[in-house]
């Protein structure tokens, strides 16, 4: 048995649902699991990351690393590698992980295989499964002359079992590397959304242009509010100024796995499935009943989405509280 | 200034995908090879960053089999790129992929900018760009909607989580990954189509880079297409009956509220 390696990513002092899924995946494996988590923060999550798998916990405590910066995330996590000596590394394929980890790799000269949707550990190797040509088919990664196999998998692709909170870890605290920097952020400009990221969020509620006009969001906004959803958009409303192109799903957007998603007055063209097919279970409401959404929906509803849209956020009210 | 934007050709979306019978990759006859949609952002902004710096030049690079990626090197060259190279590989990964284009980058006396999409549709991997400039010693931005260069330094935007957005100066050389909303690219032109046309390739055997194999870290197997669906349960009855009906379903049946 060897080592896993999980980055650990927190934010406001919670450890991510990604991470929890990573560290548990990563603990049933039967190998010893080092968790690393970065920032002034990082102090607050090792209980959680202790109760979610991890054997040992490296903080790296330092506010230079409160913010993304690529240059020193890899210098850090290079030499957290060197240290623990992993023969697998597990993140998520959020949008640090898919900036820092490929870079990780080059330096490290070592393979990653990213964007992966199912993880198969057995003793030091691991086989990664993951959609190619927008979700038309899937391939395995196998991993050859690599020290370190670095797998980065989407969010919500893992069973996440209540946190046993009898678990503790070795907290290991490591400073800071600080190495000159070509890249410099200036400044973060703060997104419109306080909700989870389409990217990393289990409930997508997502328009296209069958909602007439932008100001009818206003009604997919309401039934996410009761959903606990994010808000997602088809290229059309977005190109139509409709809605920020953060909020696109699909080929020129952003992939999502989400439990449900919901897509109200979409049509379905192939390039917004290849976003939101890999979606559990996917409920269309469309006014077409030949729609092409229909044929990867698992529950479809034919009719106007303004006269449905209400009428569902008001059945949820009721079900989501009784 | 030299420019470089490394391309990548990838299967139209719209195209079929069929299994090989060993399972190893994909049937690519029938295929409908397209230049990746974001790397029509990386040649526009190239295109765009040489049209304001006289006496500069845009080089466009891809790594793939020199047959076929030929076509989407004369699309980029089409778009206004002056110079094209193809390093001519089969089956390398994205590890290999990255180190020949930073070996034939640095063997053409390196680059100030190098362009490049967020990512490629067809392994949705994002890895090349960062693999690229790490071994080329240089900062890196992906997923970046908005670019400026000062003479000196980059400055750019990258969309982040949750609709935020990051501005991030880099020292040049640095490679920049394009996402969606950088600019709009142009269409080629005719008269820049007969360019193209006429325009020679140089071409590099991957055998000549000495890239060692060691440097293949991942192969993909066992291709298989995803599980057939059950077909879509269509609901019934007025509006309220399906709401209701709806929220039932997800309920007990689905099992996700
Ligand atoms: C015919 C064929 C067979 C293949 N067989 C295998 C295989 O058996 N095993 C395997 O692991 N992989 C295989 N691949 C994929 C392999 O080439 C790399 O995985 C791929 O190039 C890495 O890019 P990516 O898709 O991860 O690109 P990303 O990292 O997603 O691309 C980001 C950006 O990098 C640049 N870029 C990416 N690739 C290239 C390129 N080739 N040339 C120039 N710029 C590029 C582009 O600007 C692109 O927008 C095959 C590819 C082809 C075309
Ligand atoms: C290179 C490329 C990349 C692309 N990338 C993306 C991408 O990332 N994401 C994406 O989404 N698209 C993308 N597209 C665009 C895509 O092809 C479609 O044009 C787009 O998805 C259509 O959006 P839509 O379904 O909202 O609009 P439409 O196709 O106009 O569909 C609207 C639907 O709403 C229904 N409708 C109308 N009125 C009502 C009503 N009152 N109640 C209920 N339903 C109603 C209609 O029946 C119809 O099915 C891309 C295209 C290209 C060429």
């Amino acid at each position: 048995m060897g080592k896993v390696l999980v980055f650990a990513e927190q934010s406001h002092g919670n450890l991510k649902r990604s991470s929890i899924e990573l560290l548990q995946a990563a603990a049933k494996s039967g190998n010893t699991v080092v968790a690393v988590v970065f920032g002034s923060h990082a102090g607050d999550v090792t209980a959680a990351a202790a109760q979610n798998g991890a054997n040992e916990v490296h903080v790296v405590k330092d506010a230079s690393l409160d913010s993304y910066n690529p240059e020193l995330f890899t210098a850090n996590i290079v030499s957290v590698v060197e240290k623990v000596q992993p023969s697998i590394l597990l993140a998520s394929a959020s949008s640090t992980g898919r900036d820092l980890f490929p870079r990780v790799a080059a330096r490290l000269n070592t393979g990653i295989a990213s964007d992966c949707t199912e993880l198969n550990i057995s003793g030091d190797n691991v086989t990664a499964t993951k959609p190619m040509y927008s979700g038309k088919c899937f391939a395995k990664a196998n991993f050859e002359n690599s020290s370190v196999k670095i797998v980065l998998m989407r969010a919500n692709q893992l069973p996440v079992a209540a946190a046993d909170t009898s678990k503790s870890a070795n907290v290991v605290e490591q400073a800071a590397v600080k190495p000159d920097l070509k890249t410099l952020i200036k400044e973060i400009v703060k997104g419109a959304s306080e909700k989870l990221d389409l990217t990393e969020a289990n409930i997508i509620v997502s328009g296209g242009r069958g909602l007439k006009d932008a100001a009818n969001f206003k009604v997919l906004h309401d039934l996410a509010d009761v959903l606990g959803a994010t808000v997602g958009a088809s290229r059309a409303v977005v190109d139509a100024g409709w809605v920020g192109h953060g909020m696109q799903v699909g080929q020129t957007g952003k992939t999502v796995a989400p439990t449900l998603y919901i897509a109200v007055g979409i049509s379905g063209a192939i390039q917004h499935l290849a976003g939101m097919s890999g979606s559990k279970v996917i409920v269309a409401i469309n006014n077409d009943a030949n729609a092409p959404i229909f044929q990867k929906a698992t529950y479809g509803i034919v009719g106007d989405a303004l006269e449905i849209v209400p009428k569902l956020t008001e059945e949820f009210k009721k079900a989501l509280h009784h | 200034m030299k420019i470089f934007v490394c391309i990548k050709q990838v299967p139209d979306t719209e195209t079929k995908i069929k299994i090989t019978p060993d399972q190893n990759g994909i049937d690519t006859a029938g295929i409908k090879w397209v230049l990746n949609p974001y790397d029509e952002y990386a040649v526009e902004e190239a295109v765009k960053l040489r049209d304001a710096n006289a006496g500069s030049q845009v080089w466009v690079l891809s790594v793939g089999s020199k047959t076929r990626v030929i076509e989407s090197l004369r699309t980029a060259l089409a778009m206004g790129a002056d110079e094209a190279i193809v390093v001519n590989a089969e089956n390398l990964d994205n590890f290999s992929t990255a180190k020949a284009l930073a070996e034939v980058i640095k063997a053409e006396g390196g680059a100030k900018v190098i362009f490049s999409g967020k990512l490629a549709i067809d392994d949705n991997a994002s890895s090349v760009s960062q693999m690229l400039a790490e071994f080329l010693n240089v900062p890196h931005t992906t997923v970046v909607s908005k670019f400026a260069f000062n003479g000196e330094n980059v400055v750019v935007e990258r969309d982040i989580e949750g609709g935020a957005k990051e501005v991030v100066q880099m020292m040049t050389p640095a490679v920049v990954g394009a996402n969606k909303g950088l600019n709009m690219p142009r269409y080629a032109s005719l008269p820049g189509i007969m360019k193209a046309k006429k325009k020679v390739i140089k071409e590099i055997e991957f055998a000549s880079l000495n890239i060692p194999a060691s440097d293949i870290k991942v192969k993909y197997s066992g291709f298989a297409l995803p599980a057939e669906k059950p077909p879509v349960k269509m609901l019934a009855g007025d509006s309220s009956a399906q709401a209701s009906e709806l929220v039932k379903l997800l309920r007990d049946e689905a099992k996700v509220l």
